[in-house]
């Protein structure tokens, strides 16, 4: 399966992950991935059909807060660490297309 | 250089904090350059703070269990004010708006934070070689890695620059530089330390835990940070637990179970560590009993699914667009693709590679899906062997500590270093690592014990008896 | 609006709307529209690293309620990351609830009985909110945009319906009714021209009795107009090209509210694939049972429930009292007539007043106490003030908070002596004899117009029963 990993996935899979990879990172990454994914290949053949995925080791649930204001940051600081901050927002380039 | 439990109860009996801090600045002068284990240093904050210390102890005050001892910090724990790497330059130049509460812990036990050390970017290695501000050496052997991705921690605390330090464990992130490094590193119960503030690699697998010579400092430094933290929902609930006072519990009447999977393909010398190790635990009154456990060997891969996974959605924050570094684009899809091809090292960009393409669409079920049923599987197997004895003995890693570049050829390499320690990260327990015995060129070697979540007391008890065989009392 | 050629338009909806928490979903920031941009928010809200997400308990209290009062499941339910980059989303992932989401399975009858399905609502985050400099302020054609987070992490439930809808009337009538609900459990303010209410419509025709058609979602819709003008130019769209011989390509179309129509987003070269998985910095909401009886016992009654009882209390509803009556529910004014009639008030009094004259001041509402509104139409009841006056007194009341009392003395809104008013009366029969004749012999009409006149020669403060009272004691 994991053979499969064409070098189409691979920059696929870094767009997705707003990467940009040269044509020989393309390559060499297919050939790592591979590698890894062909270790999980042996996940494969466990007939793990009717195991349920584990959501916390230990079972804890309800994990809740009060409704209650707690102190928000300085907006001097927040703004502080800003790579281009203006008029209290932080500033991006022009973005293309709406939000999914 | 003295213990933590030695200068915390010199300080609170009003001995001087100055002096601990002093000495920390000294050794750290002395070797730094030559071995890179810290990439921050405030002297100057970290002697006003010691100051303020015996301050509070002549006014009558007890600071707590740590009071006065500098404790090194892995650069992935947010501290206000202070630069935070994760040694990657993504995140050059950051300071942090907040303190993780493991650092406010430390302050509320008198301990004193002390730089930010060297580790594999982004916590992902297993030999700090990974690290985008240079690798850093073993003070055993400069030649060789201290071990990842909590390099920098486990070198501060072997070179005797703090007596403590703090890492962080994911896959063996502790265990496997405390074995490299002759030191004692704990992997704590999944909860029982906060991660707030932890810069995340693997969420559900990610523990902040110590690194100390001494069995008991480790203890006394577990307890002091542990506890229920309200600002982590996957925090336990109770508080922290009494580890010290059990220190020197023993073993008696302890089953110990000695695991084949735990060994397989390890060195001989480690091998034989391991042995020496039953044997000790057996003379100190434990019963030995011998088990298999075949899903351990599912660890790898599932690990490598799933860790890489979390990562790939832990590391979409770093896009140029509120803090770290930022390159340019024409719009800002291409500026955070910029932003993260310049930011991200090779390891890094591969795991997120990784992971993105185990969650996508058509491979899910095959891929994360699949590893999270092994998980399950896993968590199941252990439970059963923990109906047979109260802890497992094994391995920490194949092998002693490796030269640099020895590994770095076949990422698939460095993955198999994480063999032993990376079962109990899938499952949540705890484990400790303590060094038994010596290898190739008399490097140290370090020994495996794992328990049941929140089993801490009686692994640090067992961990002791290894430690008295060892004549270090 | 019905299609031509055997059309039919099928219609889901999907409403988000914020909750009326103090906080927000996964931290402590205050939940506060309009505040100065940045001003609410911290590491966690901000995505930092290091940061990690805690449930707001109220949140799910509230959830809840909707879920109840939606006739949903409510089951435990898990969170989980949608993974995609925006810059409004500060940790480039949402934490929403995917495959078991808190309520399940429910429905929403629209005011005429017809059902519609719910098939979840489900909790989320809020992202932040982005602002484009360039000439139109729009998307397109901006050089550079600002964000602002005070928005990220505030709570959101997401009402999704089945595809159950058939003209554009039922869609409105859906989120007209919807947002009644979420006002009166107290879930939400449901104001969609703020933004704290959202709908997206999903839209598709075909031939009645055939399968779906290929949908189109339909964003950026502010008002329950725009909602109608975008699904009827939508449906028709699709009518042409599918008439033109084309297919429809399923995609987000945004709706451009000055030029009354859709339009694609540039299409970007591939879906969105979400990667969603299970979020491992959260655990598993299970509330206990007593818990849901707790939420269901102290749910408060919704619009249908409240539409019904003061149908009852009117006894025949005509079509226009009905649409009264369904005014009052809807803004919420119920209190005000159920506390009026307790009192004993009539409950058309009470409905008039409320459908009216605090509905036309609904955002001053708050100077307006029960006590007031009772003192008010009480006296107008009793005859001491005339409906004139009492309608200017609810609107000075709600503009400036002032009470009855003081507003009646500080405008001289004094009972006319009746002496008085029988002189003035006497003077407009003596004026009118031909009406006056007219209204002896019974023309019932007629008597609108002498208390018209009645009104304007006392400048609107005689009592108009006291003035009929007058003229039919006159007429014998």
């Amino acid at each position: 399966m994991s053979a499969d990993l064409t070098r189409e996935d691979v920059i696929k899979v870094a767009a997705l992950a707003r990467l940009r990879l040269t044509d020989a990172e393309v390559d060499l990454f297919r050939d790592q991935l591979a590698a890894v994914l062909g270790h999980a290949d042996d996940l494969a053949s466990l007939g793990a059909d009717n195991v349920a995925p584990t959501a916390h080791p230990f079972g804890l649930t309800n994990v809740l807060r009060e409704d209650v204001i707690r102190p928000s940051v300085d907006r001097d600081i927040v703004l502080a660490a800003a790579p281009d901050a203006q008029d209290g927002r932080f500033g991006v380039p022009r973005i293309v297309g709406e939000a999914p | 250089m003295r213990s933590a439990l030695d200068i915390a109860q010199s300080v609170r009996a009003g001995g001087s904090a100055r002096a601990a801090v002093e000495a920390t600045v000294a050794a750290v002068a002395a070797r730094n350059e030559e071995l890179n284990v810290f990439l921050h240093v405030d002297a100057d904050a970290a002697l006003a703070e010691a100051d303020a210390i015996d301050a509070r102890v002549a006014a009558g005050e007890d600071p707590g269990i740590l009071a006065g001892v500098p404790v090194a910090i892995k650069d992935n724990i947010c501290q206000t004010g202070v630069p935070t790497t994760c040694s990657s330059k993504i995140l050059e130049g950051w300071r942090p708006p907040y303190n993780a509460t493991v650092i406010d812990r430390l302050r509320a036990a008198g301990a004193i934070p002390f730089g930010k050390t060297n580790l594999d970017e982004f916590a992902m290695g297993s030999s700090t070689e990974n690290s985008a501000f240079g690798p850093t050496r073993n003070p055993l052997d400069p030649s060789r890695v201290p071990g990842g991705s909590s390099g920098g921690s486990a070198a501060a605390v072997a070179a005797n620059m703090t007596p403590l330090s703090l890492g962080s464990d994911t896959g063996g992130s502790i265990r496997q530089p405390a074995a490299l490094c002759g030191l004692v590193g704990v992997k704590p119960t999944y909860g029982l330390v906060s991660r707030y503030g932890l810069i995340a690699f693997a969420s559900s697998l990610d523990q902040i835990g110590p690194f100390a010579h001494s069995v008991t400092d480790a203890a006394l430094l577990l307890e002091a940070i542990s506890g229920h933290d309200p600002l982590d929902s996957t925090s336990l609930p109770e508080p922290a637990p009494s580890l010290v006072a059990h220190v020197n519990d023993g073993v008696a009447g302890k089953r110990v179970a000695w695991v084949r999977e735990l060994v397989e393909g390890a060195d001989e010398s480690v091998v034989a560590s391991v042995e020496k190790a039953r044997e000790a635990l057996r003379d100190a009154g434990a019963t030995i009993v011998e088990l298999s456990i075949p899903e351990l060997r599912l660890g790898l891969s599932a690990y490598y699914l799933i860790a890489p996974a979390e990562a790939s959605s832990n590391l979409a924050r770093y896009d140029g667009v509120r803090f770290g570094q930022r390159v340019d684009g024409e719009d800002v899809t291409a500026m955070m693709e910029a932003t993260r091809t310049a930011g991200f090292g090779a390891e890094v960009k591969r795991r997120i590679m990784l992971g993105t393409y185990a969650l996508s669409a058509g491979y899910f079920d095959a891929y994360y899906g699949q590893a999270l049923k092994v998980r399950t599987l896993m968590i199941e197997a252990f439970s059963r062997a923990y109906g047979e004895a109260d802890m497992l003995l094994g391995a920490t890693t194949p092998s002693v500590a490796f030269e640099f570049g020895s590994k770095t050829k076949d990422p698939m390499a460095m993955y198999l270093s994480d063999v032993f320690t990376i079962p109990t990260n899938l499952a949540g327990d705890a484990a400790i690592s303590v060094p038994v015995g010596t290898g190739e060129a008399g490097l140290p070697i370090g020994v495996q014990l794992l328990g049941p979540g929140r089993s801490e007391a009686s692994l640090f008890a067992a961990a002791r008896v290894l430690e008295k065989a060892e004549g270090r009392s | 609006m019905s299609l031509p050629r055997g059309w039919e338009m099928v219609i889901g909806l999907e409403v988000h709307t914020e909750l009326l928490t103090k906080t927000k979903l996964f931290c402590g920031c205050a939940n506060d529209f309009g505040a100065e941009p940045n001003t609410n928010v911290c590491p966690i809200c901000l995505g930092l690293p290091g940061s990690l997400p805690v449930i707001n308990r109220e949140a799910v209290e509230l959830a809840m309620r909707i879920g109840l009062a939606l006739n949903c499941r409510i089951q435990d339910s898990t969170f989980h990351r949608k993974n995609y980059f925006y810059p409004d989303m500060p940790k480039d992932y949402q934490v929403s609830q995917y495959d078991v989401p808190i309520n399940t399975e429910g429905y929403l009858d629209l005011p005429d009985g017809y059902r519609v399905r719910i098939e979840r609502a489900h909790m989320e985050e809020d992202t932040g909110k982005t602002t484009h400099l360039g000439t139109s302020g729009r998307i397109h054609g901006a050089e550079r945009s600002l964000v602002d987070y005070n928005r990220s992490g505030v709570p959101l439930v997401e009402i999704v319906s089945g595809p159950d809808m058939r003209t554009s009337a039922q869609a409105r009538a859906y989120v007209a009714e919807l947002r009644a609900i979420l006002v009166a459990v107290g879930a939400s303010d449901g104001r969609m021209e703020e933004g704290s209410m959202r709908v997206d419509a999903n839209v598709s025709v075909r031939k009645s009795g055939e399968p779906f058609g290929t949908r189109c979602e339909i964003k950026n819709v502010n008002s329950l107009r725009s909602l109608v003008r975008a699904i009827e130019y939508e449906a028709l769209r699709q009518i042409e090209v599918l008439e033109d011989g084309g297919t429809i390509r399923q995609e987000t179309r945004h709706w451009d509210e000055d030029r009354g129509e859709t339009s694609t987003l540039r299409s970007k070269e591939q879906a969105e694939d979400y990667r969603y998985f299970l979020e491992p910095d959260l655990v598993p909401l299970a509330p206990s049972a007593e818990w849901r009886a707790n939420v269901a016992a102290h749910l408060p009654a919704l619009p249908a429930a409240l539409r019904r009882e003061l149908s009852d209390l009117v006894g025949e509803v005509t079509d226009a009292q009905a649409d009264t009556i369904a005014t009052v529910v809807d803004l919420s004014l119920h209190d005000y007539v159920l506390a009026a009639v307790a009192a004993g008030v009539p409950v058309t009094l009470a409905l008039s007043r409320a459908a009216n004259e605090v509905a036309s001041q609904i955002d001053q509402r708050s100077q307006l106490s029960t006590e007031a509104f009772i003192d008010t139409i009480r006296r107008e009841n009793a005859g001491e003030i005339s409906a004139t006056q009492s309608k200017d007194v609810l609107l000075t009341v709600l503009a400036t908070g002032s009470t009855p009392a003081q507003i009646i003395a500080d405008k001289g809104y004094v009972q006319m002596a009746s002496d008085d008013l029988t002189g003035i009366i006497d003077g407009i029969i003596a004026a009118n004899p031909d009406d006056w004749a007219r209204f002896v012999e019974g023309d019932p009409k007629v008597v609108q117009f002498f208390i018209g006149q009645v009104m304007k020669a006392t400048k609107g403060q005689a009592n108009g029963k006291t003035v009929t009272e007058i003229l039919n004691a006159k007429r014998g």
